[in-house]
C-alpha cells in the first residue's frame, strides 16, 4: 500500500512539476525583460540626493508607460535595479563596491544599460569594466571633465584609460566642470561686464574653472585684468582687495569650492565695501551651497545680486518653465513624492529617457543587445526635459545648458539658463 | 586712485598687518629668550583670543552693531577677559606640557609644542566649525578721511582700521617700558641672559617664566581680538597662519629680542602686503621666507641684535 502510494505522489509531484515548468516557461516567454543596473550612494549624508534620482528614474519609467499604453520599449519589460555603491563602513561611495555592481551587471546577461554613478571617483572605477563589455553606460551626475575628453588639467592619460576597448561607451547629460567656466564668461559678458579679474585656489577642481573661464573670456573679448591664486587658509585678503578695486574689473570670478577659499573672498569683498562699489562676484556649483551665505555673515553681508554662481546643469524650476515635458516631469514629481525635486533629479529622469529611447531604436532595427543599444544611443537625438540631446563624439551633449544663480534674500535663487555662446545674442 | 595714493593705502594695510604680527611675535621671542624654546602653539594663542571674544559678545547677548554706550561698558570688559583668559591658557599650557620638560634635550618640549598647537587647532575646530567663522561687525566702519575730517581723498581708510593701530602700539609701548624700567622686568632681563646666574642672585626663575608666558599669552589674545573686530573673520587654522609669519618676524628681527620682534613683525606685514601687490598672492611666502633667508645669510642674529638677550630692549 505505501508502495503504491509512494509510486503515485511521486508521479503526482512530477506531473505538478512539469505543469508548473510549463506554466513557467509560457509566463517567461511572453514579456521579455531587459535590466538596466542603477548605481549611486543610498545611505548616509547621501540619501536624500541618491532617492530623488531614484525617484526620477523611477517616474521617468511610469510616464514611458503611460505614454506608451503601459508596455515598455518594443515590448520589452525593462527593470531598473537600484544598487548602492557607498560602503557601509564609511558611508559614501566606495570603489570596491561600484567595481562589484558594474561586474554583477556585466555578468548578468539580462544587464544591458549600466546606469551611475553620481561621484565622478566612482565612474572613474566602473567605467572600464562597462567599457570592455561594450555596454553603454550613462551617467545622471558626474561632472569631472577627464571622463570623457582630455581636457586641458585632465590626466595625460584621461580618457583614455576610461575606454579600454578604444570605443566610446559612456555619456552624460548634464554638463561638465570645464564648461561651466565657458558659459560663465558668456554670461559675464551679457551682464554688462568688461573686465574681470579672476582668482582661484590653486587646486584641481578651482584652477581649472578659473583656467576654463579664463581660456574662453579671452576668445570672447572679455579683459582679465588679473588672474591670480590664493593662499586658501589666507584671512586677510585687504591687500588683494586693494588690488582689484584699481584695476577696474567690474567682476570677480573665483574658482573656489567651500572650503578653500571662497568664503574669505566674498566676505572681505563684502566687508571692505567691493559690492557697494557695483564689484560682483562669479563662482562655480562648488560654492553654491547655503554654507556660502552662513559663513560669510548672512543676508545682511552678502547683500543681493552681489553674488552670482553657475551649475552645471539647469536647476529643476528653469527645467520646469523650459517646456511642457519639464513641467510634467516637475509637477509629476511633486504630486507623486510629496517634494519638488533637487537638482540632479531632472538629470536622472532625462537619462532614464535616452536609455528607454535607446532601446526602442534599437529594438526597431531588429537587435536589442548590447551593441545595439550602445549604438542607438551614440544616434540620441529628441527633446528632453533639460532640453534637446544629442551627444557629440565623447558622450558629451551637445547642448548643454547651464544653470545661471544669484544670492538674493539669504538663498541662492536660480535664474535663467546660460551656456558658453550666449554673449552672442544675449537675452 | 593714483598710484601713489594707492602705495599709501597698500602701505597702510602693511602696517595694520604689521602691528599685530608684532604682538604675536613679541610672544615668540619673550619665551625663547628666557628658555629658549620655541612655542609653536603660540599661534593659537591668537586664534583663541578670536573664538573667546566672539564667545564673550554672545554670552552678553550683544548685537551687531553695538551702541555707544554699549561699546563703553563691553569692550574694555570682553577685552580684559580676552587677554587674561589667553595669558592664564599659555601658563596652564606651559605648566602642563613644558614644565616637566624644563631639563629635557631641547626637542623634546619643541614636539610637545606642537602636539599642543594641534590640539589647540582640533580643539577650536569642535569648539566652533571647521568652516568660516564669522565675527559680526560690533564696531561702526565710518571712513575716517572722508567723514571724520572732511578730505576729499580715495584712500579708505575705515574707522576699524584705526584699531589694529590704537591697540597693538600702546601694548608694545607699554610691554617695552615694562621690561626695560620695573624690577621685575629686570628680572626677566636677567634670566633671559643666564638663568643660573638668575637663580644665584636669589631671582624665582619659574616665576619669571611664567610671567613671560603669561603677559606673551595675552599679547596673542589681544591680537586675536583686535583682528576679529576689524577683520570680522577668521578661522581654526588662522593661529597657525598667523603664528608662521609671527614666528618668521621675530626670527627676522633676532629672536628673543623685544625690539627685534617689534621691527620685524612690521617689515614682515609691509613685504607681505608689497608682494601681494606689485607680485601676486601666490608669490608672497616665498618672497617672505626669501627675505628671512637672505637676512639670516647676512645677519644671522637678526636685524636688530643678537640672540641672546631679552636685554637689548
Amino acid at each position: 500500500m505505501i508502495k503504491i502510494g509512494k509510486q503515485r505522489l511521486l508521479i503526482g509531484l512530477l506531473v505538478l512539476a512539469m505543469i508548473l515548468t510549463a506554466c513557467g516557461g509560457a509566463g517567461g516567454g511572453e514579456a521579455k525583460t531587459i535590466r538596466v543596473y542603477a548605481s549611486w550612494p543610498l545611505q548616509g549624508g547621501m540619501l536624500p540626493i541618491g532617492d530623488g534620482m531614484r525617484n526620477s528614474a523611477k517616474l521617468a519609467l511610469k510616464h514611458y508607460l503611460e505614454d506608451h499604453g503601459g508596455t515598455g520599449p518594443a515590448g520589452f519589460s525593462v527593470e531598473v535595479i537600484f544598487n548602492d555603491d557607498a560602503s557601509p563602513v564609511t558611508g559614501s561611495w566606495d570603489g570596491t563596491v561600484e567595481a562589484e555592481i558594474a561586474q554583477k551587471c556585466v555578468n548578468d546577461p539580462l544587464c544591458l544599460v549600466y546606469f551611475g554613478t553620481y561621484n565622478s571617483g566612482a565612474a572613474k572605477v566602473s567605467s572600464p569594466i562597462t567599457n570592455t563589455a561594450g555596454m553603454a553606460h550613462i551617467t545622471p551626475a558626474n561632472t569631472y571633465p577627464g571622463l570623457t575628453w582630455p581636457c586641458p588639467t585632465c590626466a595625460e592619460d584621461e580618457p583614455g584609460i576610461y575606454r579600454p576597448s578604444g570605443v566610446q561607451t559612456y555619456f552624460r547629460t548634464n554638463g561638465n566642470d570645464f564648461y561651466q567656466g565657458y558659459a560663465a564668461a558668456s554670461w559675464s559678458v551679457c551682464e554688462g561686464v568688461e573686465k574681470v579679474y579672476i582668482l582661484d585656489d590653486r587646486q584641481l577642481y578651482g584652477k581649472g574653472v578659473a583656467d576654463a573661464m579664463e581660456t574662453h573670456a579671452k576668445e570672447i573679448g572679455l579683459e582679465v585684468v588679473g588672474h591670480e591664486g590664493v593662499e586658501s587658509t589666507d584671512i586677510d585678503f585687504r591687500s588683494l582687495m586693494g588690488k582689484i578695486e584699481v584695476s577696474g574689473a567690474t567682476l570677480v570670478y573665483g574658482g573656489f569650492v567651500i572650503d578653500s577659499g571662497g568664503v574669505q573672498v566674498v566676505q572681505q569683498m563684502a566687508n571692505l565695501g567691493l559690492f557697494d562699489k557695483g564689484i560682483k562676484f562669479m563662482g562655480p556649483d562648488g560654492l553654491v551651497d547655503a554654507a556660502l551665505i552662513d559663513q560669510v555673515g548672512g543676508v545682511d553681508v552678502i547683500g543681493d545680486g552681489n553674488v552670482l554662481l553657475t551649475f552645471p546643469g539647469l536647476a529643476p524650476e528653469q527645467v520646469r518653465d523650459l517646456s511642457d515635458k519639464g513641467k510634467r516631469f516637475y509637477d509629476g514629481y511633486v504630486q507623486e513624492y510629496g517634494n519638488a525635486p533637487d537638482a540632479w533629479d531632472s538629470y536622472a529622469y532625462q537619462s532614464t529617457l535616452v536609455i528607454l529611447d535607446s532601446i526602442e531604436r534599437a529594438a526597431a532595427k531588429g537587435e536589442v543587445t548590447r551593441g545595439a543599444i550602445l549604438q542607438a544611443m551614440k544616434e540620441t537625438d529628441f527633446e528632453g526635459v533639460t532640453g534637446r540631446i544629442q551627444f557629440d563624439e565623447n558622450g558629451d551633449p551637445r547642448q548643454s545648458s547651464m544653470g545661471g544663480f544669484e544670492v538674493r534674500d539669504g538663498k541662492i535663487v536660480p535664474l535663467a539658463p546660460i551656456s558658453g555662446d550666449m554673449h552672442t545674442s544675449c537675452p | 586712485m593714483t598710484p601713489v595714493e594707492f602705495f599709501l593705502q597698500q602701505s597702510y594695510v602693511g602696517l595694520t598687518i604689521g602691528a599685530y604680527y608684532a604682538l604675536i611675535a613679541l610672544g615668540y621671542t619673550m619665551v625663547y629668550g628666557i628658555i629658549e624654546l620655541i612655542n609653536f602653539a603660540h599661534g593659537d594663542l591668537f586664534a583663541f583670543g578670536f573664538l573667546i571674544s566672539l564667545t564673550l559678545f554672545g554670552v552678553f547677548g550683544l548685537q551687531a552693531p553695538l551702541e555707544p554706550i554699549q561699546a563703553i561698558i563691553f569692550l574694555p570688559l570682553i577685552f580684559l577677559i580676552t587677554i587674561l583668559s589667553a595669558g592664564l591658557l599659555n601658563l596652564f599650557i606651559d605648566r602642563v606640557a613644558y614644565r616637566p620638560l624644563r631639563n629635557a634635550p631641547r626637542l623634546a618640549p619643541l614636539i610637545t609644542a606642537v602636539g599642543v598647537s594641534f590640539m589647540l587647532e582640533n580643539i577650536f575646530a569642535i569648539w566652533y566649525t571647521p568652516g568660516q567663522i564669522n565675527y559680526p561687525a560690533f564696531l561702526p566702519s565710518v571712513n575716517v578721511l572722508q567723514d571724520w575730517f572732511g578730505l576729499a581723498t580715495t584712500l579708505r581708510i575705515r574707522s576699524i582700521d584705526l584699531l589694529p593701530i590704537a591697540v597693538p602700539v600702546p601694548l608694545m609701548i607699554g610691554l617695552t617700558i615694562f621690561v626695560a624700567r620695573t624690577k621685575i622686568g629686570k628680572a626677566m632681563r636677567a634670566a633671559a641672559q643666564d638663568r643660573d646666574a638668575a637663580r644665584m642672585v636669589g631671582i624665582d626663575v619659574e616665576r619669571v617664566i611664567m610671567l613671560t608666558f603669561f603677559i606673551g599669552g595675552a599679547l596673542a589674545g589681544a591680537a586675536g581680538m583686535v583682528v576679529g573686530l576689524f577683520l570680522n573673520t577668521g578661522r581654526y587654522l588662522m593661529g597657525f597662519e598667523a603664528g608662521l609669519f609671527a614666528f618668521t618676524a621675530a626670527v627676522l628681527g633676532g629672536i628673543g629680542n623685544i625690539r627685534g620682534a617689534l621691527v620685524g613683525g612690521f617689515v614682515i606685514g609691509m613685504i607681505r602686503v608689497y608682494s601681494d601687490t606689485y607680485l601676486a598672492p601666490e608669490w608672497t611666502r616665498s618672497v617672505i621666507f626669501a627675505v628671512l633667508i637672505l637676512v639670516l645669510v647676512f645677519f644671522p642674529s637678526g636685524l636688530v641684535g643678537s640672540t641672546t638677550t631679552v636685554e637689548k630692549a
